[in-house]
């Protein structure tokens, strides 16, 4: 019962959100499309790399597409609705934190009410079109439990991308100097997840698996999907994105604490 | 110049007081040097015979790229250009428009350059110690070296010289967003930063090579390692030659243009 | 009620020198500075209170309210509103207590006002009547009838705050923290909000606590005042009392023809151009009749104005008194 207000004022608050973005919307139709053109050259040069290689470690282009989309879908979705903590830094300095602290709501509930951007749909589009581009063409024979495993590594990858957010968020209490290299796992991990982990090598794909587990949002679900390899943990793999969260979290609330005892 | 000369060194210490914000823009550099090139490596191994260039090659294109990013990359522009354009604050001014060019030019290669000297030590000083092929090598010869760094200033004047055409087509259109974005996405691509050049097929590489996008960061970075070398070197920079200065003529008509628009109409 | 019992709080600020190789060197080593920002800060708050929390710039204004509306933990001391501690049970806490920031808005930019009300009515769970009840009564006191349809970028400044009081009282709090609330108003906007926040104070009973830099605000508002300087509590104390002990300045403006004024002990001179010159005389070293006479006897005086015995004036000598 809790929740299920909790989601309808979530409802509240997007459909405000979209009716402030409406007000703008020659601007926003320009954000849209950048957004569409700026992610248009990564497609671009996986392209040109295909036409000149023909496949990599194994993957064609269409196999590599179908990661590419499930990659590019989860970000922009996660851009779009947890772009809240994406620019957490000007939310702290600008003193709106202290605002959401006099609210009777948890933080991370109005964080995520904080800012709703739909031009981040520009990506969302183009990831779109791929998909429709792969879906027929990567040769995957398309069952029931392959569908709901393409829509679960997408939830996986919404649910790490926007813990990748709030680890960024969460850094922000302590600097907001040293953020850049938090880009290094969110615009990284959609440009590099462009491509199935396990062609960076072994050390990266541990990496990419057991610290930030992008890669069992894309490579390992792919496996299955591909019927390469139709383990139970290649299937299961996408849930490590919402498990990510744990510790996510658990950052996020060390810094809210510290917040509250420096005021800064 | 010595207005100029104390803006930079403003710049650089106030680089170096947000250390933190050095070394995470260090490492998000190097880390991002380092997979592209395991990116590119498993290409390699796939087909190596495909491979325009040696592997070795492109690692020094990759690590000068990363080290001397603040230099080339488009996006970096200057906003309160653009909102005294598009407030108008120009034309109290009074600037003529050659001043005014220039002006913005040094503001904009200072900005770059105290970035770019910050930032690229360290990421060369660790590219050289990486195992070969993925480490930075020397230039093949003294001469390479020597035309890197003509070319690595030409292709800086070239960047700056895209930015001003970005701001001065702001006075026309009064808001840099669209623009911009075109600027910035087409430009990042055609100058080889999200792949480089000789990777696009031959009959696209063709045109690509002769747009003034191809006179930046691609020119510096393929002479370096002796991709680009003799002729077709040469012939390289004498584009970058041309193009800076098409790119001038052509900023200070539009500017003067726009300028004389601002004045007639009173700002 | 509020209770604060030896509250205090300290930060750590980096410092950072000026110069090439200060800076070079802080890339590896950084050095801190501790700044005591409340250093056991004690009172008291009765329900239905009106009090006037003033204070110089960094004198630890802002740590205190920031303390008591659970936004900041302190490090040591007890504070109790309403019987909760504010940093430990935040959310039951802010629901009773509302909060108005002077220089930030929390009405959304681009629609209409009653839009962000609704939104603000389901952030803090306002039950339908309450907040139909609420909504009249604001409506009517800060005569908002017209403002509630028109988006916020359309309202005037004074427009804007007299929606964002509203925006802070929509869910009835018990406390009202008022952070700057005329700041950058014009006279007649700052007239209506001071009205406003009397008659909240005496019709519903809520509890204010105004910071401002504004010594009319604290004229027409606060009964009761608390000085804070350098992290203490110096002074607290009705308007009145705290008038008659501590006026020590007035303020002396005289137009004069010929000769130059006489320096006189006990007066200082804050302007001066020929023929004009305003002084600020200590009334305990130099009587105003006598510092007149003086200087009369020196010039022939065209024009005297004497003013003081204002809240500036008592602030002044509240700063000197302390040496804050």
């Amino acid at each position: 019962m809790k929740a299920i207000r909790a989601i309808r004022l979530y409802g509240k608050f997007v459909s405000m959100h979209l009716r402030c973005a409406m007000q703008y919307k020659v601007s926003f139709a320009l954000t849209m499309l950048g957004q569409f053109l700026t992610s248009f050259s990564a497609l671009l040069s996986v392209y040109f790399l295909f036409d000149r290689f023909h496949g990599v470690e194994g993957f064609s282009f269409s196999e590599v597409l179908l990661c590419f989309s499930v990659v590019l879908l989860s970000f922009s979705l996660a851009e779009c609705f947890a772009r809240g903590f994406d620019r957490f830094s000007v939310i702290i300095s600008n003193g709106e934190f202290d605002r959401i602290l006099t609210r009777p709501r948890n933080e991370i509930f109005q964080v995520l009410t904080h800012t709703v951007e739909f031009s981040r749909l520009g990506r969302l589009v183009q990831a779109v079109l791929v998909l429709c581009y792969a879906l027929p063409t990567s040769g995957v024979y398309w069952t029931v439990d392959r569908v709901l495993l393409l829509v679960l590594m997408v939830l996986g990858g919404v649910a790490l991308f926007s813990g990748l957010f709030l680890v960024y968020a969460g850094f922000c209490f302590f600097t907001i100097e040293g953020l850049e290299f938090m880009n290094i796992f969110t615009d990284g991990g959609r440009e590099f997840g462009s491509y199935p982990m396990s062609i960076y090598g072994k050390e990266l794909l541990r990496f990419f698996t057991f610290v930030v587990p992008l890669a069992c949002v894309q490579y390992y679900p792919l496996l299955y999907l591909l019927g390469r390899d139709t383990s139970f943990w290649n299937y299961a793999a996408p849930l490590a994105g919402f498990v990510f969260w744990l510790p996510a979290w658990l950052f996020w609330r060390v810094g809210v604490r510290r917040y509250k005892s420096t005021g800064s | 110049m010595k207005k100029y000369w104390s803006f930079f060194r403003i710049r650089f210490s106030t680089g170096l007081q947000y250390r933190a914000a050095a070394l995470a823009g260090i490492a998000t550099q190097f880390f991002w040097g380092i997979m592209e090139l395991l990116m590119f490596a498993a290409f390699y191994r796939w087909s190596p015979q495909n491979f325009p260039m040696t592997f070795s090659q492109l690692a020094n294109y990759i690590w000068l790229q990363q080290a001397f990013l603040a230099l080339f990359v488009l996006w970096r522009m200057d906003n309160d250009i653009f909102s005294a354009i598009t407030q108008g604050n120009i034309a109290y001014e009074l600037v003529r428009p050659a001043g005014l060019y220039a002006m913005w030019f040094v503001k904009n290669a200072a900005m770059r350059c105290s970035s770019a000297l910050l930032r690229c030590i360290p990421v060369l000083v660790v590219a050289v110690f990486l195992p070969a092929p993925y480490g930075l090598t020397p230039p093949p010869s003294l001469q390479a070296g020597v035309l890197f760094i003509l070319a690595l200033l030409l292709a800086l004047a070239t960047t700056v010289c895209l930015v001003m055409l970005v701001y001065v087509l702001t006075f026309y259109t009064m808001s840099p967003m669209g623009i911009r974005m075109v600027a910035v996405s087409l430009g990042d691509f055609l100058s080889g930063s999200v792949i480089p050049l000789p990777f696009l097929p031959d009959w696209l590489r063709g045109v690509v090579e002769l747009l003034p996008f191809a006179a930046t960061a691609n020119t510096p970075l393929r002479v370096y390692s002796g991709q680009l070398a003799g002729a077709a070197a040469w012939q390289a920079v004498g584009l970058q030659l041309f193009w800076i200065g098409a790119l001038v003529l052509l900023g200070n008509l539009l500017l003067r243009r726009a300028l004389h628009r601002v004045v007639v109409q009173g700002g | 009620m509020i209770t604060m019992r030896e509250i205090s709080k300290s930060f750590r600020v980096s410092r950072r020198k000026a110069g090439f190789a200060a800076a070079a060197k802080a890339l590896f080593h950084k050095e801190y500075d501790v700044v005591q920002a409340l250093d056991r800060v004690s009172f008291t708050i009765g329900d239905g209170e009106m009090v006037g929390y003033i204070g110089p710039n960094g004198a630890g204004k802002s740590s205190t309210i920031k303390i008591m509306s659970g936004i900041l933990t302190p490090d040591s001391g007890q504070c109790v509103i309403n019987g909760r501690v504010p940093w430990k049970n935040r959310v039951e806490h802010v629901r009773e207590i509302g909060v108005v920031f002077g220089q930030r808005s929390q009405l959304w930019w681009d629609v209409p006002v009653a839009d962000s009300f609704e939104l603000l009515r389901d952030i803090y769970q306002v039950p339908e009547q309450t907040y139909r009840h609420n909504v009249e009564e604001l409506t009517e006191l800060l005569d908002l009838s017209t403002l509630l349809r028109t988006p916020t970028r359309q309202l005037s400044l004074g427009q804007r705050m007299r929606c964002e009081i509203a925006a802070s009282l929509l869910h009835g709090p018990k406390v009202l923290f008022l952070d700057e609330p005329t700041i950058g108003l014009d006279a007649v906007s700052k007239l209506a909000v001071r009205e406003f926040i009397k008659r909240l104070n005496r019709e519903k009973k809520t509890t204010v606590i105004l910071t401002t830099h504004d010594m009319q605000d604290i004229e027409a508002l606060a009964s009761r005042i608390l000085l804070i300087g350098r992290g203490r509590i110096l002074m607290d104390g009705d308007l009145q009392t705290l008038k008659k002990e501590n006026t020590v300045y007035k303020t002396l403006t005289v137009e004069y023809s010929g000769g130059q004024l006489p320096q006189l002990a006990g007066a200082t001179v804050q302007q001066s151009r020929p023929g004009r010159a305003t002084l600020r005389l200590d009334v305990g070293v130099l009587p105003v009749p006598e510092a007149i006479a003086a200087i009369s006897r020196q010039v022939g005086v065209t024009d005297l104005s004497v003013t003081g015995g204002s809240v500036d004036d008592l602030v002044v000598s509240l700063y000197q008194k302390y040496h804050i």
